[in-house]
């Protein structure tokens, strides 16, 4: 794998920020985008652009053969069984809500049991949490350990003859804990209770086989995995789709529409009202190309090597504290610094170039159960190479200089 | 822009060992103020004599150096003054923070205009200035007796 191939198809690489060459580390936030991405768009736009699936002249037939084969892509990424499991979203937020929305129309009752974990960012909590406030169900957080792993023999222990969905993620975005979500659907099927993954963060990542896994839901933001803005997939196993209640209404979601009686289309168009960000969507396919002409093993080799590194180099600075030590951890790494806010780590490390996040990064209860209000977070995209580990380590170092720690 | 400017001595060493750290006794007015982008918290108690002047003022709180910082310089010169000087002062501050004026309160002494002057580092980082100015509204949420927590989010 050419790390400097890679790099240069992310045209912002050769910008500079504060007359620094761009160190980005902020990936876990939002990935940057490759030239192939951009040209699609642009392409697009400018010489095919067309809506879908309405009209029938050779734009549209165009546009949306196009739209269809990225869901055909996404299907092959992801290993799902057919390419109606895959609906197009906004986001990953949009995706958790559509779940919790429709499925708990139909299954949640007043003290009905929804399992979720302490790692969940606030996209995998407050969609629950509307069915807490609506319909009175009570949310259960399978607590983590110190090390950031959640502890699958308490999550057992939770579930109850009540729990009705469990929903979890698979990559966290502040410990980068791996988490095992075949253990999980392998407990949740004993007893019948469908799994939804939050896979914000594992898509751009590790390899990824919803076949593999049994989960029931899978939810992914196209911008995390070197895509557009404005694009999420929800994969949903056929069988729940089907049987689940639409979600927004309009056009593009009806097969019939009478004055007494509406009929709706089939999955996945039943899910997708509206106009879609067509243009968005042809170009996720382009990322998803990207993605496997580097090959997702060389991706996660590489992604491993500078995780340790960049774990090694931080670690010997004085007064680093890396959060969460989980037994199988991607490159996502959250830190503190003795006697300097996260804040301030990030505003000085800017100087440099380096683009970190400080904060805390949409997961409050995690923040809360490890005492911590606030974390600065490193995270590695593929193009991150150890020079941009070194430039972060040395603006590390100049922020205990600013603050003249010993 | 050199980081000195932000990080000034003076602000380190107030972020470092804030000043009327903690829960005053009899404190008279308090509010609370939360900035829920980075998680800073504040606390500001007040303790107003019968002649309204501020008798004491004290803080808890967690957040960035900038914040508390600003939060310990703001006890200090807003501490012994009478409440309507103390009202004009959060007023100059939050007008020179956001509107780039000029500190020319004849409330201030040489020395507490320097203090406060340090702060205006925070103009040239638009992401902070919620930083800077959260202990500000909370005091002033204080003073005028609101129950519900400052929030930056919405005041800003
Ligand atoms: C674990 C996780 N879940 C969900 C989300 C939400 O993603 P989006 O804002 O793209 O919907 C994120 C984004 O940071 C995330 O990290």
């Amino acid at each position: 794998m050419d790390i400097n191939l890679i790099k240069s198809q992310f045209p912002i690489f050769t910008k500079k920020i504060k007359g620094k060459p761009l160190v980005y580390l902020d990936s876990s936030n939002s990935s940057q985008k490759p030239t192939s991405v951009l040209n699609s768009l642009d392409y697009f736009y400018r010489n095919e652009f067309s809506n879908i699936g309405r009209s029938i002249h050779s734009l549209a037939v165009n546009a949306t053969n196009k739209y269809e084969e990225t869901r055909t892509s996404i299907k092959n990424f992801i290993n799902a069984n057919s390419k109606d499991e895959i609906v197009f979203t906004k986001n990953a937020t949009e995706s958790i809500n559509l779940v919790a929305s429709t499925f708990g129309q139909e299954n949640i009752k007043k003290g009905d049991e929804i399992l979720i974990t302490e790692l969940e960012h606030h996209s995998n909590y407050v969609p629950w949490h509307y069915l807490r406030e609506t319909k009175g169900a009570i949310i259960k957080f399978a607590p983590i350990n110190d090390d950031g792993d959640i502890i699958i023999s308490k999550l057992k222990e939770l579930i109850t003859s009540k729990t009705k969905i469990i929903a979890v993620t698979h990559l966290s975005n502040v410990t980068g804990t791996i988490v095992p979500i075949k253990e999980i659907v392998e407990i949740a099927r004993k007893k019948n209770i469908p799994v939804l993954v939050d896979g914000c963060q594992s898509a751009p990542h590790i390899k990824i086989d919803v076949k593999d896994l049994d989960c029931d839901f899978y939810a992914i933001s196209a911008h995390k995995v070197y895509g557009p803005t404005g694009v999420g997939i929800l994969y949903g196993k056929k069988k729940w789709l089907e049987k689940l209640p639409p979600y927004i209404g309009g056009g593009g979601m009806i097969n019939e529409v009478n004055k007494d009686k509406i009929t709706y289309a089939s999955v996945p168009e039943k899910y997708e009202a509206g106009t879609m960000p067509t243009a968005e969507v042809i170009a996720f396919n382009e990322s998803i190309k990207f993605m496997e002409s580097i090959g997702i093993q060389n991706i996660i080799k590489h992604e491993k090597e500078l995780t340790n590194y960049a774990l090694e180099k931080l670690k010997k600075i004085n007064s680093v504290k890396i959060i969460g030590n989980p037994k199988n951890k991607a490159g996502v790494i959250s830190f503190v610094i003795k006697g300097i806010h996260p804040h301030d780590i990030s505003t000085i490390v800017d100087e440099e170039g380096v683009a970190i996040r400080a904060g805390h990064h949409c997961c409050q209860i995690l923040h809360n159960r490890l005492n911590l209000s606030a974390t600065a977070r490193a995270s590695i995209g593929v193009y991150n190479t150890k020079e941009d580990i070194d430039i972060l380590c040395k603006a590390i170092e100049n922020c205990r200089k600013v603050f003249e720690l010993k | 822009m050199d980081l000195k400017e932000l990080y000034q001595d003076i602000i380190l060493e107030h972020g470092k060992s804030p000043k009327n750290f903690g829960k005053c006794e009899k404190y008279t007015h308090e509010a609370k103020g939360h900035n829920p982008l980075c998680g800073d918290q504040v606390h500001v108690y007040l303790k107003l004599n019968n002649e309204k002047n501020v008798d004491n003022v004290t803080f808890e709180g967690t957040g960035c150096a900038i914040s508390i910082a600003s939060t310990s310089i703001m006890t200090e010169l807003v501490k012994g003054k009478s409440l309507e000087t103390a009202k004009k002062i959060v007023i100059d501050f939050l007008n020179m923070i956001k509107n780039t004026q000029e500190i020319k309160s004849n409330d201030l002494d040489e020395d507490q205009k320097i203090k406060i002057m340090s702060l205006s580092g925070v103009k040239q980082y638009p992401m902070r200035v919620k930083c800077a100015t959260l202990a500000w509204h909370t005091l002033t949420s204080a003073i005028n007796g609101k129950k519900e927590e400052v929030n930056t989010e919405v005041i800003d």
